[in-house]
């Protein structure tokens, strides 16, 4: 293929268009004769200027540089980048759902309503909570939701508590959303069998604890087996339980956060139930809550009031709105549909296969790299490549090498506390074939580190381009196209 | 389990070999760390798997049950609105390669992401004139919010002062994000339909962080910025300012006019209204602000070879590295509404975005006359983009209802938020022909009568 290497900026030529729109069927207006002069724009915007089939090819271009589910494994550990139905891209995108409004009148808008309305009953129902509400973008505008909850309820209370406890294994977005929340952060340490450290816990546990932030599974792939003990320890210090369920793939109607003793969970539509990862967004995270939290749920909240779905802002004590209108309406119609094509029995095996599929490829790959846990997991685990640091390689070069093989790397660096750490989540929705030949590869690399470290090191060979210096890109930051820099770049390539 | 769900690839042998290969004879054995007392008994209470052909159907009659903008033209903005799209924005974007993408964290198979979001980053740089700009943000009310935040902690002030024509909205989001961080918000009024600069001068003081403004505000008309900006610099205060990208086309680039940051929602080009999302929000800050600007932000730089390429930079201000110092806690944004916005401004085009503005400029302009000629008071008394304020004789929920009647979709209430009763608040895009703006002032006046 020929290489593309244009910037949209750089095939413009003064005059070009990619869309027709109509003239005016209006009078014309002189800007001059309404506006203030220095309010009216001086310099243009510099926007592309193409025709249409030039923009098709150049993004069609960008897309054969980028490698999605679509294009091949992606076992991008957290992330659970599972399949993204086909379907549900048409749906969200019918016009009853598309374009409409979010201040059209009530009536005219039942069937959006309605599908919010049962969206959040089964939400409920899929994590044992109480109430759902929608609102929250992303997991970490969920997380920040649910502890400005906390905050509110403790406040009605009367109290005050400033801590709130993380793991060690925790995503970043824990400490930071606990952060903007106006919590301190206090870490936990794991312990050599990856879980939640009673004892550790109890030690930090206060009446000063606002709330236990935990993922179960953990982050590690390993499920908290002491949740219970641990509730307790929480509860009986008058703090909270916040569940991280970002990655709710192995749950599925095998146990849920209500019944693990949790009074608050979020979920991320765009990892367990299949929205699209888009690149880096849109998604969703919805919050549950215990009854006792209702109150302080966002505004407005979709209720049914007779026959009717209504949005209701009277609730006097809801911490307000936290997002634009009433979420990432959008993305939850893609997840509705998702649930309505699997039922309850389809989401338990989607469960079972994901954690059968974890285990599978654990107990293949274990042989050949270092296992810091090496027990049942879930969804997902996580390997070491402490074995082949000695040998000079690092995890980072074992995942650029995985590339000449089109597959994403698992997640690399994370969890923090697991040296070298490489995170696998396979999902559900791979082949026992696609298993199978990933390993292999895994396996493959294994050896290569032992008998041709060099290739390894050097890789990747195979992708559009090699290793990119982000030193520099961090150094000099070059931040937007601008013609003196295009200039360089001339300068470079004659 | 033998592949029933179309989505589950295992047959009954996969299963088998699996198992036997794990040394186990049922997948129970691997939910076995779940406490017994903690495990469902029975399966979820919710409805029941439906076949592809059936759900198409359910789907279809569910979104039959909303008016959308296509069957009832909409009058309605307020922060969303109903533009064209040109037809490749939806093709672009459904290109699997970057819809089923994460983040490009790895950027040797990402680099069509991270370009897209590299030339995303450049247009809206150019629109508001400031010099950098991130990968996105949920929507423009949270981004509102999350530059009051880096107003309040590089300033180290505690304060911030917000436009009462503002988007209420966003007015109202900020107030949980400034009671996590621990600063105030103090509305400043307004003097008819825009910000009042006297109240703004008397509010203002050695402890406000930040004067937030909206351009064009909440009920269309054009602020001047360039007299904000004076009291506010007066103040050693950060001047934010929240723009509608389409309205920038024509409108001096607040970069221009002082803004030390730029926020505001991209949906008006190439985002469905979808009901209110997801849109996404942009972020765009002077230089100085450029390692304090929350999420994700794409640089260029080489390879090996010296090839251009481009990664995720600047990272050491993101939560993944920073954790609980960390400013911001954003993570996923709106990566692939950036690339609809991106795609929709480079069909659009330099000439086309200004001619898509400057229709909408024109047709509100037409519909206001022809309202002022039926007698109708137009409440703005600064020159307005695509909205403005008509002041009725009837509650606008009740005129609403007569449009509705007639097949369209009124303005908006301003009742609720301002406390103004019977002034409705309408939008006029390049969507709406003549004749539709015709037949709505029709109603209007006969509502009157009626
Ligand atoms: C365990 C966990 N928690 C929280 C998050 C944050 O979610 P989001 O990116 O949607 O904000 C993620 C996703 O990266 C995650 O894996």
């Amino acid at each position: 293929m020929v290489e593309y290497n244009e910037l949209i900026f750089e095939i413009s030529r003064p005059g070009r268009i990619g869309s027709s729109l109509p003239e005016s069927d209006v009078d014309k207006i002189d800007l001059y004769d309404k506006l203030p002069k220095h309010l009216i724009r001086d310099v243009q915007a510099e926007l592309p200027e193409v025709s249409e089939l030039q923009l098709v090819r150049h993004y069609t271009a960008l897309s054969n540089k980028n490698h999605g589910i679509d294009n091949g494994f992606y076992p991008l550990g957290s992330c659970t980048m599972k399949y993204n139905p086909k379907i549900n891209e048409d749906v969200a995108r019918f016009e009853g759902f598309s374009r409409i409004h979010p201040y059209q009148p009530e009536e005219t808008v039942q069937g959006a309503l309605q599908l919010l309305h049962e969206l959040q009953e089964e939400l409920a129902e899929i994590t044992g909570m109480d109430a759902v509400t929608l609102q929250p973008s992303a997991g970490a505008q969920g997380e920040w939701t649910g502890l400005m909850m906390v905050k509110a309820y403790l406040e009605q209370k009367g109290e005050t508590r400033t801590k709130v406890l993380v793991p060690d294994s925790a995503h970043g977005t824990n400490p930071a959303s606990a952060t903007v929340a106006g919590f301190k952060t206090v870490t936990i340490p794991s312990n050599e069998n990856g879980l939640v450290d009673l004892e550790e816990l109890k030690k930090h546990v206060d009446h000063d604890t606002a709330a236990l932030m935990l993922t179960n599974p953990n982050t590690l792939g390993l499920f908290e087996k002491d949740i219970v003990e641990i509730a307790k320890v929480v509860h009986e210090a008058g703090g909270l339980l916040y569940y991280d369920g970002a990655n709710a793939n192995a749950i599925l109607g095998k146990t849920t956060p209500g019944k693990m003793g949790f009074d608050i969970v979020h979920l991320n539509l765009h990892k367990t139930f299949t929205t699209p990862h888009g690149g880096g967004g849109p998604g969703a995270g919805p919050v549950g809550v215990k009854k006792k939290l209702i109150p302080y749920l966002p505004v407005p909240r979709v209720e049914k009031d007779g026959e009717k779905y209504v949005l209701n802002s009277d609730h006097p004590r809801s911490i307000g709105r936290v997002k634009g209108y009433y979420g990432n309406f959008g993305i939850l119609v893609r997840a509705y549909t998702y649930i309505r094509t699997m039922g309850p029995e389809g989401l338990r095996q989607v469960s079972e296969s994901a954690v059968l599929h974890a285990n599978y490829l654990r107990k293949k790959l274990e042989p050949y790299f270092e296992a810091p846990y090496s027990q049942v997991c879930k969804h997902e685990f996580v390997l070491s490549g402490s074995k082949q640091k000695k040998l000079g390689v690092r995890t980072l070069d074992m995942a650029k090498r995985l590339l000449d093989f089109g597959y994403h790397p698992p997640t690399i660096y994370f969890p923090l506390n697991v040296e070298e750490c490489l995170m696998i989540e396979p999902t559900e929705t791979e082949s026992k074939e696609t298993l199978d030949a990933f390993a292999e590869v895994m396996i493959q690399i294994a050896k290569e580190v032992e008998n041709n470290p060099g290739v390894v090191l050097e890789a990747p060979h195979t992708t559009v381009i090699g290793r990119l210096d982000e030193v520099q890109a961090a150094r000099q930051p070059i931040l937007r196209y601008t013609k003196e820099k295009a200039a360089e770049r001339e300068v470079v390539k004659s | 389990m033998t592949a029933t769900y179309r989505y589950l690839p295992d047959t009954k042998q996969d299963q088998e070999e699996m198992l036997s290969f794990l040394g186990i004879s049922s997948t129970d054995e691997l939910f076995e760390d779940i406490p017994p007392e903690i495990r469902l008994k029975g399966e979820l209470n919710i409805p029941a798997a439906i076949p592809e052909p059936q759900l198409l159907k359910k789907m279809h009659e569910l979104a039959s049950q909303n008016k959308n903008a296509n069957q009832y033209p909409t009058f309605l903005g307020a922060g969303t609105y109903d533009h064209y799209i040109p037809s490749v924005v939806n093709h672009m974007i459904s290109r699997s390669e970057f819809y089923t993408a994460y983040t490009p964290y790895q950027p040797e198979i990402s680099q069509g992401e991270l370009q897209a979001i590299f030339e995303f980053q450049t247009m809206v740089c150019e629109l508001t004139g400031m010099d950098v700009a991130n990968s996105s943000m949920y929507d423009g009310f949270t981004s509102l919010a999350e530059a009051a935040s880096l107003a309040v902690a590089s300033t180290k002030r505690s304060k911030v002062l917000i436009s009462k024509a503002v988007h209420p909205e966003s007015r109202a989001i900020i107030n949980p994000v400034s009671a996590g961080q621990g600063y105030t918000v103090e509305e400043v009024d307004l003097a008819a339909d825009v910000t009042d600069l006297v109240k703004l001068q008397e509010q203002i003081d050695q402890d406000t962080a930040a004067v937030i403004v909206q351009y064009p505000n909440f009920f269309g008309s054009i602020e001047d910025l360039a007299e904000m900006k004076k009291t506010t610099e007066a103040n050693g205060a950060l001047f934010i300012v929240s723009a509608n990208p389409l309205a920038l086309a024509l409108l001096q680039a607040p970069g221009k006019l002082g803004a030390d940051i730029v926020i505001g929602d991209m949906q008006p080009l190439g985002i469905p209204m979808s009901f209110g999302g997801p849109h996404c929000g942009y972020f765009a800050v002077h230089k100085k602000f450029m390692r304090k600007i929350p999420g994700r932000i794409v640089g260029q730089t080489k390879d090996e070879q010296g090839k251009r390429g481009f990664v995720l930079t600047l990272q050491a201000r993101e939560q993944h590295i920073r954790r609980d110092k960390a400013t911001s806690n954003i993570c996923s944004n709106q990566a692939l509404n950036a690339l609809a916005s991106s795609v929709c401004m480079t069909a659009l085009g330099k000439q086309g975005v200004r001619h898509m503005a400057q229709l909408n400029i024109e047709k509100a302009d037409y519909m206001a006359k022809r309202l002022q000629e039926k007698g109708f008071m137009i409440m703005n008394q600064s020159p307005f983009f695509n909205e403005f304020v008509v002041e009725l004789p009837r509650p606008v929920k009740e005129v609403n209802a007569k449009l509705l009647e007639a097949g369209m979709i009124g303005g908006f209430d301003l009742g609720s938020d301002y406390g103004f009763d019977n002034q409705m608040l309408i939008a006029v895009t390049e969507q709406r022909t003549k004749e539709e703006i015709d037949q709505f002032v029709e109603v209007l006046e006969a509502s009157v009568n009626g």
